[in-house]
């Protein structure tokens, strides 16, 4: 017995050192190659010839990181094994990084291309990043219905009610994140979306409960190919994602109803433990220059806060309400705020309330 | 000499159950009577009795028993058909068993999903010989249906193993003495398979207890066990040590579903002891 625990310590120690050994060497290799830039952004959410064109014009090697979801992106950014220089995520994970102070001040007033982006979409995004120094808006959108037009008509789209009309029992797609799937309640009881009431949660997830028995499923990466198969009518998703399940089935379409819904702005932040953050912030400027900003738009389909951008758009795109919001739409559009975590705890006990029913 | 070797042999095997079984169980025990703040407290472990987990454990021990049962109605006459039969290859039959095996269970869900959905091929199959569409996906049914799919082999393969080993001698001798088939088959097969029966009931059962993967697949998030509830407490809601305290009644319900079954297993043998 104590010779197998004595192999079984020779065992561990060993795995151990291997590992602080690998470890150094690669930190050795960062320290050596400072001309780099570690980007870390969502999946297909940056053209390449973007990349290729930043390294010869600056001479700076970008390395490309991939993710799928904000949380993993945290985990990721969290395990601390690589020192990521610039990040792109969603407002909420935008707010919580801020708040753990994890992220670096970008100083604006070295770039030369800023001022394209839109006041507006900086000034929605003060909900998460107060000064708006922390972060830059990269794409922006909402969340709305994407239905099938020939089960559904436009009018009946405008108003979240549709969601709860007993016509179309088992054809409805809701969203399984909890924050999504309370907006329509919350909305069509006039309520704001970042409401912290707990008697005002508590008669929204009544309405959803209700609801519940003509709903088909709740998905989330499933939705959008759920709807180009035709198995339902409505769903409510992202703009992202009703784009494209609109390029696979010519008959979807897509509406934010007119009672409001959530503004989601994609940015980018520097993390304080950039080891680049020069390198970085001359990155972000790039991606505000117009052309790079017109390649990325083209890449990525979302809304851009690109003024000069959209200025060089056609009328049909501009107004093609599944990519640019309408003004008044989006008045009626607000961002996510982070919940403190007895809110966070009651939104959690409410869903499984919901799911168990 | 030898004997320092073989206990080098083990090494591997003893730094796994100590990385991922020991350690996980401790962390998890760890955080079920622990809070947010590091002190002890047994509000995550009696968190079980609220209301909405009670619900869902209900449900999972429903859903968990219709899924043994018919796994078991399943399989136990088939079971019987097979070592029938006098292949001249035994072992074929066996391979046919574990065939499904060889592919991801997550795929086998997957494609399920796809035929069983409104506008799938079983549907369009109903449609065309006018019995209309029925709702069949995102159903308690939907999700027991996948476990059986999934669990079956669990239950074949042990009662299988159970019957071929009833020599033909014992029930010849019955024949001579004058027993009817009903006889043969609740005095001599049935106390010969009942290890077998027992390994089965758990292997099948225990999964399902605490499945969530397929509830998700195949319930399209309205079907809430207590496995989807962990899961979320993990996952989305971030409350590690909720989770691991329902993890923890998980535990004994999962313990105590083996040692009940041991109890009716009384002769022990045929190597099915699992507690």
């Amino acid at each position: 017995m104590r010779k197998s625990f004595l192999t079984l310590l020779f065992c561990l120690v060993s795995c151990g050192i291997f590992a602080a050994c690998s470890a150094s060497d690669s930190d050795a290799e960062n320290a050596k190659n400072n001309n780099t830039l570690v980007v870390l952004n969502y999946g297909k959410y940056l053209d390449e010839s973007v990349i290729r064109m930043f390294e010869e014009e600056t001479g700076i090697q970008i390395k490309l990181e991939e993710y799928e979801s904000p949380e993993e992106m945290y985990t990721k950014f969290s395990a601390g094994s690589i020192d990521y220089d610039v990040v792109c995520t969603s407002d909420y994970m935008v707010e919580r990084l801020i708040s753990e102070g994890k992220v670096a001040k970008i100083e604006f007033s070295s770039f030369s291309y800023y001022e394209n982006i839109d006041p507006e979409i900086i000034e929605a995004a003060k909900v998460f990043d107060p000064e708006a120094n922390y972060s830059m808006p990269y794409f922006y959108g909402t969340l709305g219905i994407l239905y099938n037009t020939t089960k559904v008509t436009e009018e009946e789209v405008q108003t979240w009610n549709v969601l709860w009309d007993e016509k179309y029992k088992d054809s409805i797609i809701m969203q399984n994140s909890v924050r999504d799937t309370f907006v329509p309640p919350l909305r069509l009881l006039g309520y704001d979306i970042n409401t912290e009431d707990f008697a005002q949660l508590d008669t929204a997830v009544q309405l959803l409960i209700e609801q519940k028995p003509i709903v088909y499923a709740y998905y989330v990466d499933e939705t959008a190919d759920e709807m180009a198969a035709g198995n339902a009518a409505m769903a409510l998703v992202y703009s992202g994602e009703a784009a494209y399940a609109m390029e696979l089935n010519e008959d979807l379409s897509y509406c934010v109803p007119k009672e409001g819904s959530n503004l989601w702005i994609d940015s980018w932040f520097i993390p304080k433990s950039s080891q680049n953050k020069e390198n970085a912030q001359k990155f972000l400027d790039f991606l505000c220059r117009e052309d790079v900003a017109m390649l990325n738009f083209d890449y990525v389909y979302y809304a851009t806060p690109n003024t000069k951008v959209l200025e060089q758009l056609d009328d049909e795109t501009k107004n093609d309400p599944t990519i640019f919001p309408s003004e008044n739409i989006l008045a009626n559009c607000v961002v996510y705020k982070q919940f403190s975590k007895d809110t966070t705890e009651h939104y959690s006990y409410l869903w499984k309330m919901l799911k168990s029913e | 000499m030898y004997k320092i070797k073989r206990q080098f042999l083990a090494g591997p095997y003893l730094i796994w159950i100590i990385g991922f079984i020991i350690l996980p169980l401790l962390f998890i025990l760890y955080y079920a009577f622990t809070n947010d703040t590091g002190t002890f407290t047994l509000e995550n472990v009696t968190a079980i009795a609220d209301p909405v987990h009670v619900k869902s454990i209900l449900l999972s021990l429903k859903l968990g028993f219709s899924c043994t049962l018919v796994c078991l109605v399943l399989a136990y006459p088939l079971c019987m058909i097979l070592s029938s039969f006098r292949f001249k290859h035994q072992s074929f039959v066996v391979f046919l068993f574990i065939l499904p095996m060889w592919m991801n269970f997550m795929l086998r869900i997957l494609a399920w999903r796809l035929l069983l959905s409104n506008n799938g091929l079983v549907n369009a199959f109903l449609e065309l010989i006018g019995i209309g569409r029925v709702k069949m996906l995102n159903t308690p049914t939907a999700v027991v249906f996948g476990m059986v799919y999934d669990f079956l082999p669990f239950m074949i393969l042990p009662i299988y193993n159970s019957m071929v080993r009833i020599k033909d001698d014992i029930i010849e001798a019955a024949h001579d003495l004058g027993a009817n088939q009903l006889t043969i088959l609740m005095k001599i097969i049935f106390p010969l398979t009942l290890s077998g029966i027992i390994s089965g009931v758990i292997m099948v059962f225990v999964p399902a207890l605490t499945s969530f993967v397929i509830s998700d697949l195949l319930g399209g998030g309205k079907v809430l066990l207590i496995g989807n509830v962990i899961e979320q407490e993990f996952m989305q809601g971030t409350n590690w040590n909720l989770g691991s305290g329902l993890s923890f009644v998980l535990m004994i319900f999962v313990i105590a579903s083996m040692a009940l079954m041991n109890i009716f297993d009384k002769d022990g043998n045929g190597g099915t002891a699992v507690w």
